[in-house]
């Protein structure tokens, strides 16, 4: 079933909430609505649910016009943030309850709706905890009760708030790749709510970039990483390094800190943007680049080393004042970064915003002093 | 060593002659102001034995006066059930305006002296009042006979469920009720199978204080009632009718009855706070285990 949003608007008093947001939502594909806080990417889902009625605009389902159809009669799974498990019923009495909820005609037997919650209990591999109360079980062993509870009734739509936010990363991590394992199996078209950037793109096929009502940017996780469409997407997904100045004469200057750009005719406010892993640390300054920066921290845990380092002379953009470069195990090992130490950034691709536009333009140093770590890839 | 129970890192109010102290005038008031009046209410009761007793309850005055005041109660402690209900399942549900004043107006009836009270109905509904003139040209008579004891009554203790469930209700939020929906089932469905279980020791609990207080309801009914023995005399006023027609053993007795029905009415109070702690540590118990 596709899903398809149109024009919808939504106040909360004085807050505008959702800002004429259309959207297509693919048959049997995952989904993800990301922004932070406040950009009504909830309000959306529920919108999209029936839990909440959109202002002005239209949801349809497969081309059919739901806007009017009752939650109840929408026939979706919906997965909160909080679980909402009844808590004064069993594991088994409350998967059985969509099942229980039918009307007469559609309602199984008995033992028909006994076997299918069986099911469930075995595919979220909890068959033991039947007769449990919510109470009595764990962050993890909830959601996938929670889970289990919204697609009983076979529901083409799956829809989660937020599934993984109350869980510790562990779990999160395992229950992930567990819906993606569902999600691939039952087919559903499912939408998921989240603020995780990361989780974001490691499961859905297509994610919503939201930001204060509006859609910012709709693309596949990767094509989204590489090609971020505005300031706010860029800053957004992952850490990015900002150098923030006034072009002249094709250099980009801000304090003691600047940077060349090869074949650029604007002049004055410009920002480069720079992903961790886009820059190189080196003792000394490059011939097209000067960012002095004095290491803060060094984090050894993960495949990467983390440098976190302070501007010396000049500021970076963002509130905390912090570059954060991504090197080798093995460039560690030769070159022993401690705290305290002095360092020339020296990138490699850049992404440039000038002025007020929101699309970047991706700089290339190929002619310049490159590494031979990147010559040799190309 | 360095134990934070060692005798040199005492809390605060730790000393025992303060400790002692606190204890003795807590005690000392309770004993002084709550059980000796208690204890002396029953003690002068059966002080002329159980035969009197028996005697003063069964007199014809007296067993009207406490099948008026069941009648009342078994009329106020529904129409509150529903009324308060409903009220908690509105403001804590919905959102519109005026929902803060209507939360804050709830507690008028405790605010307001219930003898100001009986007089605002007596002005409304009385034979000369705004409401009741009009009455009266229908030849109905809503004062100084049963209806209007259960309107002051009903007033008197309308906060006393909507007060035990709103709290409760905000406090579990709307999303059990949300997911229910989202599963397809009905508002009727909704409401027995998932909010009622939820509230249920909270209205039994709103259900005990508005039966205790309908029945023992004294300012509000005097004024509204007309003391007529017989017709409209409930047991408290049946008490001061007997008091101060120098019957003191017969007042005594039934108020010995009333004070019985408050002592009832603690022990059901306590059963229930006990079932909601047990359930509680019950359940988390087991989750550390």
């Amino acid at each position: 079933m596709t899903i398809t949003v149109d024009g919808i608007n939504k106040r909360f008093g004085k807050f505008q909430a959702l800002n004429n947001v259309s959207l297509d939502i693919p048959e049997g594909k995952l989904t993800a609505l990301l922004g932070p806080s406040g950009s009504g990417k909830t309000t959306l889902l529920r919108i999209i649910a029936g839990l909440e009625s959109a202002d002005s605009g239209r949801v349809s389902f497969s081309g059919k016009d739901v806007t009017k159809l009752h939650v109840r009669d929408r026939n979706i799974g919906f997965v909160f943030q909080h679980y909402a498990l009844f808590r004064h019923m069993t594991v088994a009495q409350n998967i059985a309850f969509g099942l229980d909820s039918l009307p007469r005609k559609q309602r199984p037997s008995k033992a028909d709706i006994q076997k299918r919650v069986g099911e469930l209990l075995e595919m979220i591999q909890l068959p033991h905890l039947a007769n449990r109360f919510p109470a009595q079980l764990s962050g993890g062993q909830k959601q996938r009760v929670a889970l289990a509870r919204s697609i009983a009734t076979r529901p083409k739509i799956l829809l989660l708030d937020e599934p993984f936010g109350a869980l510790d990363a562990k779990v999160r991590k395992d229950l992930r790749r567990w819906l993606r394992n569902l999600h691939d199996e039952f087919h559903f078209t499912s939408i998921f709510v989240t603020h995780d950037q990361e989780e974001a793109l490691e499961l859905s096929d297509q994610v919503v970039v939201m930001s204060q009502g509006n859609v910012e940017q709709v693309n596949e996780p990767t094509e989204l990483y590489a090609r971020p469409d505005s300031r706010f997407v860029f800053d957004f997904l992952g850490q990015v390094n900002v150098l923030s100045g006034e072009v002249k004469h094709s250099r980009l200057t801000q304090g003691s800190a600047w940077v060349t750009i090869p074949g650029i005719e604007h002049q004055g406010n410009a920002q480069l943007y720079l992903r961790p892993h886009e820059v190189r640390l080196a003792t000394a300054p490059a011939a097209h680049a000067n960012l002095p920066l004095r290491i803060e921290a060094v984090s050894l845990i993960g495949s990467e080393v983390r440098v976190e380092l302070r501007p010396e002379g000049w500021e970076s953009e963002g509130s905390d004042n912090i570059w954060e470069v991504g090197i080798s195990h093995a460039e560690f090992n030769q070159q022993r970064p401690t705290r305290g130490d002095l360092r020339y950034a020296v990138p490699e691709v850049g992404h440039l915003f000038t002025g007020k536009d929101t699309q970047p333009v991706t700089v290339n140093w190929d002619e310049a002093d490159l590494s031979p770590r990147i010559r040799l890839i190309n | 060593m360095n134990s934070p129970h060692s005798s040199r890192h005492r809390r605060v109010g730790d000393s025992p002659l303060v400790k002692w102290l606190l204890i003795s005038i807590a005690v000392a008031t309770a004993v002084a102001l709550l059980i000796v009046p208690l204890i002396v209410i029953f003690f002068e009761a059966l002080g002329a034995g159980w035969g009197t007793l028996a005697d003063n309850l069964s007199d014809q005055y007296t067993l009207h006066a406490i099948g008026l005041t069941l009648f009342v109660a078994a009329l106020t402690v529904p129409l509150n059930l529903i009324f308060g209900t409903a009220l908690a399942w509105l403001v804590t549900r919905f959102r519109f305006p005026g929902r803060k004043l209507l939360i804050t107006l709830i507690d008028i009836p405790f605010a307001v002296s219930p003898v100001v009270a009986g007089l605002l109905y007596l002005l409304l509904y009385g034979r000369n009042g705004w409401v009741g003139s009009w009455l009266t040209d229908y030849d109905m008579q809503l004062m100084f006979s049963w209806p209007g004891i259960v309107m002051v009554t009903v007033f008197v203790t309308c906060p006393f469920v909507a007060r035990e469930l709103i709290p409760l209700m905000q406090q579990q939020g709307s999303e059990e009720e949300e997911a229910g929906v989202v599963l397809g089932a009905s508002g009727w469905r909704i409401f027995r199978t998932i909010t009622l279980p939820n509230i249920k020791w909270a209205l039994i609990y709103g259900v005990v204080l508005t039966n205790a207080r309908a029945v023992g309801e004294f300012g509000a009914v005097s004024v509204v009632s007309g003391n007529i023995r017989g017709q409209t005399n409930t047991l408290p006023l049946h008490v001061e009718l007997l008091y101060q027609d120098y019957n003191i053993v017969g007042a005594f007795a039934s108020a010995s009855l009333l004070a019985g029905i408050a002592v009832f009415t603690l022990a059901v109070k306590g059963f229930v706070e006990w079932r909601q702690t047990r359930t509680l540590n019950r359940l988390q118990t087991e989750e550390a285990a």
